[in-house]
């Protein structure tokens, strides 16, 4: 049994928590870079230029790229021969999350109660997603969400006889509803099957995997080519003011689910698509 | 070509502006988000005087990030407006002519944009570092309690936005998107 102190998951993820939200990931620079050369629209040229002038000056600084720092997204995958000592891990992941918002200069987005709606000052909670997997491994995600883009994602239980064609036609039109709201150009992450919450979790999961990376399912991977491409149809371009680059990446991740359903769930990130990882 | 516009925000500025300009802006303005607006609006409706004087004013939604030690205010890039259009009418009736954010506007704004001349501009949104360098100073002047929310007078140089609702309700936003589909199908 492999012993982890509770203190290094702690530390870790104040680390992460301040990296994630100065340094923006490369998979994701080169898709903004490579989204700016396509982009023959001057405006929307001009736009990507200044958002790559920008996740530069963070990087440089050690500033935050986006002034809303997120709610700490904190992905755990956990081996189960792995023993943690020292304390829960829950309160090793939220001391993290205080610590790093606190000592990094990060704002702190987030209240105790969604209606009587106080700051809760440090960032706490985080929201935490837990993985057990086969083996000793311990790893660690930090990806701040925004709600700029969150507020724009949607889910829907279309039925089986909706098809592909339904859940095509429900991702573009979330898209096309989202407009200039979630500071375009955006990742789109995609959750299909499982059930009503299982699906929305696929869609946020989809959103960290590398920008260069399609699904392994060649199905889906031509899936996400064919969505990108009608999406950056629509016209609505860099912050909305029009132009080709509405999305940067599409990403599918799908799972079994009921004879009865069809469950489809639209996760939106900003360009500012921001994540972090470490093993311990 | 940007267009150069100091504070205050002028009715005979506003109406020089069309959907589309970009501008440059320099001198004072106000941050408030929905917190700070839902507070500004009670004290209008019970008829009491506000924070600051908002005739001619232009408001930044923003919730800026700590200043680290050194600089004047942190990351402060624009959030999404929408969630203004509940409180805005009642600012513009107030005197506000200018609105900074990103995103769509209801139609409840634009109506009291055009009746009472009052502008629209979005900032980038997510390049909130490149945004701080044009802010030059930051206090805050009211709802301390608030945080990020917190009401601030800042003082700006060359602030960067461009003009998505005109006074007259030009809409970048529908025109924007119209003449690139359109330049496609050409």
């Amino acid at each position: 049994m492999r012993e982890i102190d509770a203190k290094l998951i702690e530390g870790t993820v104040k680390e992460l928590c301040i990296n994630a939200n100065c340094h923006l990931p490369s998979d994701v620079r080169s898709c903004i870079i490579s989204a700016r050369d396509k982009e023959n629209w001057a405006g929307a040229k001009g736009i990507l230029d200044r958002i790559e002038e920008n996740f530069v000056i963070a990087d440089e600084n050690n500033v935050p790229i986006c002034q809303d720092t997120g709610v700490a997204c904190v992905f755990l995958t956990i081996g189960q021969d792995v023993s943690v000592k020292g304390g829960s891990i829950a309160d090793a992941v939220n001391e993290g999350v205080r610590q790093g918002y606190t000592q990094g200069y990060l704002r702190k987005s987030v209240v105790g109660d969604p209606i009587r709606r106080v700051n809760t000052g440090d960032n706490t909670p985080a929201m935490i997603y837990y993985d057990i997997v086969p083996g000793d491994t311990f790893e660690i995600t930090v990806a701040p969400k925004g709600f700029g883009s969150e507020n724009m994602s949607k889910i829907q239980m279309l039925k089986p006889s909706d098809g592909l064609e339904g859940v095509k036609r429900f991702i573009i039109r979330c898209v096309e509803e989202a407009g200039p709201n979630p500071c375009p150009p955006i990742m789109v992450g995609v959750g299909i099957g499982g059930t009503f919450d299982k699906c929305a979790y696929l869609a946020k999961r989809a959103l960290l995997r590398d920008a260069g990376v399609k699904n392994s399912d060649p199905f889906y991977a031509a899936l996400e080519d064919e969505l990108l491409e009608e999406i950056n149809a629509l016209g609505i371009g860099p912050q909305g003011l029009g132009g080709r680059t509405t999305a940067l990446k599409v990403s599918i991740e799908a799972m079994p689910t009921h004879i009865a359903g069809l469950p489809v769930a639209v996760n939106i990130n900003c360009h500012v698509a921001r994540h972090a990882s470490a093993r311990l | 070509m940007d267009k150069h516009i100091t504070t205050p925000l002028t009715h005979e500025k506003v109406q020089s502006l069309r959907a589309g300009d970009s501008v440059l802006i320099t001198g004072t303005i106000y941050t408030a988000r929905d917190a700070a607006h839902k507070r500004l609006c009670e004290l209008v409706e019970k008829g009491e005087p506000l924070p600051f004087d908002v005739k001619d004013s232009i408001i930044y939604y923003v919730g800026p990030t700590p200043a680290k030690p050194g600089m004047a205010i942190g990351s402060a890039g624009p959030t999404t407006s929408y969630r203004m259009d509940a409180y805005s009418p009642t600012l513009i009736a107030q005197g506000e002519t200018g609105m900074i954010g990103k995103g769509k506007r209801g139609p409840d704004v634009i109506e009291a944009m055009k009746k009472y001349g009052a502008v629209y501009f979005a900032a980038i949104g997510g390049a909130g570092a490149l945004l701080s360098k044009c802010i030059k100073s930051a206090a805050i002047i009211a709802y301390e309690d608030l945080g990020a929310e917190a009401i601030r007078r800042l003082e700006v140089e060359n602030l960067p936005v461009i003009v998505v609702i005109d006074s007259q309700g030009n809409n970048l936003y529908e025109t924007g998107r119209r003449e690139y589909l359109n330049s496609k199908t050409k």
